[in-house]
This record gives structure tokens, C-alpha cells and sequence, in this order.
């Protein structure tokens, strides 16, 4: 790239971001902050300037927050047209324009994509249709939801016990709301934090007045004659009443738009390098193509160059700072995107926090505290690595294993800790469920080293 | 003013919860919860929250003019030199 093709761009050139949430926002700023002058336009599916979504399932629910007020602060000035409330529904990678719901045509010469994930809806879909069956992703679902828990159900049935469910399913017990929650799974949160700790958080559910029913899945909901919901049908023949049905069985990513356009895109994703740069579908690298956020999958050199898809909020931050910085900057100042994995969750008054990638680890320890206390950090390993650790209501000490991991440090973790128990001196099974069944996505997605689904002829209809 | 806490930094010192008891709450020991959407009238308490926040996980817009924000703005690196 010649230097002065590249002056040209920082000063007039045009760069479109698709998807005006958290990863779009700060990719914008961070672009204006370094010096970028050209045209900026943001499109967003949604009508709404960027707000943020943790909170939808938090504060918003124990009503602490209004779902129609968690707009992200601004850190600077962005100066961009806004296109928002209309989707982008394709990419002309040769004539580099991306095409809208509205039939309008907007030309790049840089272009983001940035348009992250959906939730995954019940699938029959007369059944999803059904009055009282909700998903949680928008604020506008949140703003449903909220309405439905103040209107006090009898019941609320929470489908998937991932860290979305069990948030509503704890917000509900706050609420005083009877709720049952269903996992297909051996417990919570075991796709994302395996079944050590997964039976922890079993324990916390039942001890805060949840019915938790484990190793089931939901057969067919079932409405009554004005087309509300008023039962759910589960594998072992039993059947609960609800009038609220919370369907939270993970994301969809927003790919389908890609769908023909040469990019290397499908339902992991959208493959990039370690520059957030998106590959095409032969696994071929663009140049003025970047990815940021949930719908990325990039390759992380401290866990063995895997491709990893992080539904993270951090991870949409920094992402979005490195595929800005890269999209305007000579090849030899980009920088690659090596966050340290890491989330945050609470449920029951308890802070659940994880560093690194969990479920690439075969084994736990209990490095500190204690499971039956709930408080205590979890060290995960892998042939003979520290690869994750997770805390309940221990956080001050996590940065301390994320420097471990880093460092490859050595598992069974050697070293004396803080508040070391006689039984966290052994790694036990770390107990994550076979990947090869379907269970609530883990937040962490490893989907191997190729970037393309390993697939060289292209099938448009199976994406 | 629009808030946001990256909460991977937050420590659960409760430090803004004990300046801003409107905006922000502690939730059990150690997790927080607050409203992305601080009134008017918390400007003062929310810059002073920003700024004493001893990991500087909050960042806030339209702080201009309050006291902390020019305090927040001296500490230097972080999102809190983004308060405004």
C-alpha cells in the first residue's frame, strides 16, 4: 500500500461501519482519535444510537436501570452520518459498496463489520409467536420483559441455563416471581465454566428458590385460545404452567447479509487474521475488509493460535480499538488483537468473573477459597498449562492468574496461594460437557484453525 | 449523562457507590449495578465517582464543568481521561 494512497485515506477517504452498537461506537472514535478526517457512516439495524446491553439483564430487571436508557457514553466527537433502523442486506466486495434494506448503495474504501449476534429463537415458530414467549437481547426485549415480570406472572420458565437465563431466573426470585428453569446440561453455566462449577451454581439457583430442572429439554410450548402461552412440555413428560416463556438459548451471528458475497463468513462468524482483517471464503485475506466483536473469530496466540469467538464485552472494545487502528495505519504499525479473554455475570448477589478460555480446559483446581463458601477462584489447565480462571465473589485476584496465564504458567498450579484448601491441591475433571452435543452455546466459541469452514468451493445455501 | 463501568475492571472497591448512592449499588459483596442514565442532579457526585474510582472503570459523558470531571481528567491514562 503506498504511503500516499494511505495519507489519502486517513484524510478522504470514505469508511463505512456496519453495526452501531458497542464495537461500532468505539471503533468510531478510535478512528477520529487517530487522526482519521474522511467520511464515516454507521449503519445500524436498530433505530437506536448505541446502548449498551449488559445491563438489559442486571440492572435493568431488579430496576435499577431503564431499559430505553443505556446509551453508551461517547468518548469523543464522531462526526459520521448515522444510517440507522436499516439493515445492511449485502456486500459487493468488488465494487466495494454495501447495500441497505432501503434499496440505498453506500461506497467504502475501508469497510467494518460489526454487526454481532442475535438471540437464537425458539425454534417452531408458531410456538415463538405465542403472547408471553420472549428473548432477551435488545432493549426492546428488555423493555417487554420488564413489563411482563411487573405484571406478576404466576410463572416465568426460563429455556437454557447459560449466564443469560440463570441472570433472569435470579432477577425473578429478586422480583419475589416464581420461575422454573430448564437446562439440557447437568447444571448452569456448564457449557461456559464446565459442571465443577456448574454444580455451584446449581446450588445457588435451588437454594434461592429456583426449580431447576436439569437434563431435560423443552418439547413444544403451549397457548391458550387467545394465543398466550400457558404451559411448557418437557422431555421427561412432566409439564409446567408459565405465562412468561424465556427463551435463552444463546446467539445467532449476524452473517446471513454476507450470505454470497465472497467473504469467509458463515454460522461461527466471520473468520479474520490477528488484525482483525476478514478473510474471504478461500481463506485469502482482504485488505480493506475488518471484523470486530461477537461476530469476529480470530486467531489468539496464547491458546495455540485457535480461532476463538468471544461474546464479550471487552472483547468488542479492544477489537474495535485494534480493527480501527489497523484499518488506517501502514502495515507495519498494525497491531495484533491479543486480549486476554474475560466476562462478568452475577446471579444471586454473587459476582461471577473469568479470565482466559475456560472450556479449553480438561482441569480445575480450587486454587483459593472454597466451592461450598462460594467464594473462591478456579484455576483451569490444559497439558500442563494454566489456560482460565474463574471467580465467585473473588475478583481482586484474578488479574493475578491472567498475568499466570500469559506467563504459561505451569498447571497443577504449584505455587503457595492466599487461602489455599486442602482439597483444591489436586486438579479434578474440570467436567465440560461433550462440545459435540447441543447444549446453551458457551460465551467462548473454539472453532479450530481454519478460517474458512474448510471449505474451498463455495455453498452459498448452507449459510 | 450517559455512564458505563467496565465492570471486567471493577473490583468492588465501592467506592462510587458510597459518592453516588443513586446512580450506583453494590449488589452482594462485590458486584455492582448502576443506571446507565444519571439525572442532572448527580453531576457533581457522578464526576467525583469517576474520578475516585481506584481502577478507573467508569466512563461518563457530559460531565463538563463539574468538579471531578477536572480531577478525573488529571489522572491521566484510562477511560476516565475520556469523561467529558
Amino acid at each position: 500500500m503506498p504511503a500516499d494512497h494511505l495519507d489519502w485515506l486517513r484524510r478522504e477517504g470514505r469508511i463505512v461501519v456496519v453495526g452501531a452498537s458497542l464495537a461500532g461506537l468505539r471503533a468510531a472514535e478510535t478512528l477520529r482519535a487517530e487522526g482519521f478526517t474522511g467520511s464515516l457512516t454507521m449503519i445500524g439495524d436498530e433505530p437506536y444510537e448505541p446502548y449498551d446491553r449488559p445491563p438489559l439483564s442486571k440492572g435493568v430487571l431488579l430496576g435499577k436501570a431503564s431499559p430505553l436508557h443505556t446509551e453508551l457514553p461517547h468518548r469523543r466527537e464522531i462526526d459520521a452520518k448515522w444510517r440507522l433502523g436499516v439493515p445492511a442486506t449485502g456486500l459487493d466486495l468488488s465494487a466495494k459498496r454495501v447495500r441497505l434494506a432501503d434499496g440505498d448503495e453506500v461506497e467504502y474504501d475501508r469497510l467494518l463489520i460489526a454487526t454481532g449476534v442475535r438471540a437464537r429463537p425458539w425454534p417452531k415458530e408458531d410456538e415463538a409467536r405465542l403472547d408471553g414467549v420472549c428473548v432477551l437481547r435488545t432493549r426492546e426485549d428488555a423493555a417487554d420483559l420488564y413489563r411482563r415480570l411487573k405484571a406478576g406472572p404466576r410463572r416465568v420458565f426460563v429455556i437454557g441455563a447459560g449466564f443469560a437465563g440463570s441472570e433472569v431466573a435470579s432477577a425473578c426470585r429478586e422480583m419475589g416471581i416464581e420461575v422454573t428453569v430448564a437446562e439440557r446440561a447437568g447444571g448452569p453455566l456448564v457449557g461456559a465454566l464446565g459442571g465443577v462449577v456448574g454444580a455451584v451454581a446449581a446450588d445457588l439457583a435451588v437454594e434461592n428458590g429456583v426449580d431447576l430442572r436439569t437434563r431435560v429439554t423443552v418439547t413444544s410450548l403451549e397457548g391458550d385460545q387467545a394465543g398466550r402461552v400457558r404451559a411448557v412440555h418437557l422431555s421427561d413428560e412432566s409439564t409446567v404452567e408459565a405465562d412468561v416463556v424465556v427463551v435463552s438459548l444463546g446467539s445467532v451471528r449476524n452473517t446471513d447479509w454476507l450470505a454470497g458475497s465472497g467473504l469467509g463468513a458463515g454460522p461461527r462468524g466471520i473468520a479474520c487474521d490477528a488484525g482483525c482483517r476478514a478473510f474471504d471464503f478461500r481463506g485469502i485475506v482482504t485488505d480493506d475488509v475488518f471484523v470486530a466483536g461477537d461476530v469476529a473469530r480470530s486467531p489468539h496466540a496464547l491458546f495455540g493460535y485457535q480461532f476463538l469467538s468471544l461474546e464479550h464485552w471487552g472483547n468488542a472494545v479492544a477489537q474495535a480499538e485494534t480493527a480501527a487502528h489497523n484499518m488506517i495505519c501502514h502495515g507495519a504499525d498494525r497491531r495484533p488483537h491479543l486480549w486476554m479473554p474475560a466476562f462478568w455475570s452475577s446471579m444471586f448477589k454473587v459476582n461471577i468473573k473469568s479470565v482466559g478460555v475456560p472450556p479449553m480446559g480438561e482441569q480445575i483446581m480450587i486454587a483459593q477459597g472454597s466451592l461450598a463458601e462460594r467464594r473462591f477462584v478456579g484455576v483451569y489447565g490444559h497439558k500442563g498449562r494454566i489456560v482460565a480462571a474463574v471467580s465467585f465473589d473473588n475478583t481482586r485476584w484474578l488479574e493475578f492468574y491472567q498475568r499466570q496465564i500469559e506467563r504459561g504458567a505451569p498447571f497443577p498450579v504449584e505455587y503457595p496461594t492466599v487461602d489455599r484448601r486442602p482439597e483444591g491441591r489436586q486438579p479434578v475433571d474440570a467436567q465440560f460437557p461433550d462440545p459435540s452435543l447441543p447444549t446453551h452455546g458457551p460465551m467462548v466459541t473454539m472453532s479450530g484453525y481454519s478460517p474458512a469452514d474448510q471449505q474451498l468451493v463455495f455453498h452459498p445455501a448452507r449459510h | 449523562m450517559r455512564l458505563v463501568v467496565d465492570l471486567n475492571k471493577c473490583q468492588g472497591y465501592a467506592q462510587c457507590a458510597f459518592l453516588a448512592p443513586d446512580v450506583f449499588a453494590m449488589h452482594g459483596e462485590e458486584s455492582l449495578i448502576y443506571d446507565p442514565r444519571a439525572r442532572e442532579e448527580q453531576r457533581e457526585r457522578l464526576a467525583r465517582a469517576v474520578a475516585a474510582c481506584p481502577v478507573q472503570a467508569i466512563t461518563a459523558d457530559g460531565l463538563e464543568g463539574a468538579a471531578g470531571a477536572e480531577a478525573s481528567a488529571g489522572m491521566g491514562a484510562g477511560d476516565a481521561s475520556d469523561a467529558r
